[in-house]
């Protein structure tokens, strides 16, 4: 397991066994700031050496998956988990998008495991956090079962989606790694590039706590969130592996786009919907992707699809 | 030392809420409020935050009677039934009435 993983699950544990470990909020803070302008400026720096018309393509097919995947798992919660629709388009839209963390962890599993990938890769991820996101509100508002709820505010909305702060600074970083250039971003190496597995270490430590905490959302109906907070990504880390392989991903890179489908948005993703769906039983959609879908991908998620990326390309 | 009597209408909720119950207080008639961030629990939990989606506000405004009965009112019908909202008026004595 890498190391990374063992803050985690040191911040698990110390919430779980009631300790008075807490970070300041305003680290939380200025640790998740630093984990997207690092991403952002990497994969920018990174785009700067690569044609964009050879990204184009590949970007257009993973929109294309991050507005798919919520037209999956609507389905199946609403026929087999028998949710209220806001609550299945809720639970949507949060796995139609995308944890920059746990994409975080899996480039840091594949650095350790010396296998290299597409590094323009977070541009991937910035263009994953919205189309689900989206799609998951739009199942949630259609039908009769709506119509007392009050029509969706697509103005506001959007601004909060499209301007939420894990895009800005994701698409910002990739701008300014992209301007800047390997050589602009020289003198910015030692903080955001040598610091980061450390930085992401700390903030891991602070999501196992946080993650912990969810634990008494599972309280109710534990079976289903236990089964569907696994097995869903499981199934949707196939279609990412299977549509990398499509796109002539090395294994790093079916690795890595498996590990973001099969990952469910717990920043971007709940602010959206707590206004867009007011409906929707947060404590189910968060107990999912926090309580559940987080702490597998990041233990053993990242491990199995690399192996199933493996096996396949 | 003369004071007048006004109302203070608190309302503790959800984060999410915040620009919405801001710019709402705004039209409804309130000239100024104060936000601060708090923590807290409930008959549904504790809300911690300790991150994004756990976070939650308390909101002052001081202003008229009828200012805050609306406010309340509003905040009443169309939050209080998905959200977890605290909401609470209070009388206050202010020493300049015009900024109310």
């Amino acid at each position: 397991m890498d190391p990374v993983v063992l803050f985690f699950l040191l911040g698990a544990f110390a919430r779980i066994a009631k300790s008075d470990l807490r970070l300041p909020e305003a680290l939380y803070e200025t640790l998740s700031i630093y984990l997207l302008l690092a991403i952002g400026l990497k994969g920018g720096v990174e785009i700067a050496k690569h044609s964009l018309g050879a990204v184009a393509p590949q970007a257009i097919a993973v929109i294309a998956m991050g507005a798919m995947l919520p037209l999956i798992a609507f389905p199946i919660l609403r026929i087999f988990a028998k949710l209220a629709r806001a609550d299945a388009g809720n639970i949507a839209a949060h796995y139609g998008s995308v944890s920059v963390v746990t994409f975080a962890v899996g480039i840091a599993f594949l650095a350790r495991q010396q296998v290299p990938y597409e590094s323009y890769f977070p541009l991937f991820v910035a263009l994953l956090e919205v189309p689900g996101i989206v799609v998951g509100i739009l199942l949630a508002k259609m039908g009769r079962e709506s119509a007392e709820g009050k029509p969706v505010q697509w103005g506001p909305l959007s601004h909060e989606v499209l301007l939420g702060k894990s895009v800005v600074l994701l698409v910002g970083g990739i701008i300014i790694g992209w301007i800047a250039g390997p050589q602009g971003i020289d003198p910015f190496k030692g903080l955001f590039f040598d610091l980061f597995r450390g930085v992401l270490a700390l903030f891991l430590l602070e999501m196992g706590l946080v993650a912990a905490g969810r634990i008494a959302d599972l309280k109710s109906r534990w079976l289903f969130m236990l089964g569907f907070g696994t097995l869903m990504p499981i199934c949707f880390a196939v279609i990412g592996i299977l549509l990398g392989k499509m796109l002539g991903l090395s294994v790093g890179g079916m690795t890595l786009l498996g590990l973001l489908a099969g990952s469910a948005s717990y920043i971007a993703a709940p602010t959206a919907t707590r206004i867009a769906i007011p409906e929707a039983n947060p404590g189910l959609s968060i107990g999912l992707a926090l309580g559940v879908t987080f702490p597998f991908n990041i233990t053993l998620g990242v491990a199995l699809y690399h192996a199933i990326a493996q096996r396949l390309a | 030392m003369q004071t007048h009597p006004k109302k203070l209408l608190v309302i503790i909720a959800e984060a999410a809420l915040e620009k919405l119950l801001v710019k709402e207080a705004r039209h409804l008639g309130a000239h100024g409020y104060t936000v601060a961030e708090v923590h807290g629990g409930g008959a549904t939990g504790a809300r911690d935050a300790d991150w994004e989606g756990n976070r939650s506000i308390r909101m002052e405004v001081i202003c008229d009677e009828a200012v805050a009965q609306s406010i309340a009112e509003h905040v009443l019908n169309s939050y209080c039934k998905n959200y977890s909202v605290s909401i609470f008026l209070a009388d206050v004595e202010v020493l300049r009435p015009g900024k109310f």
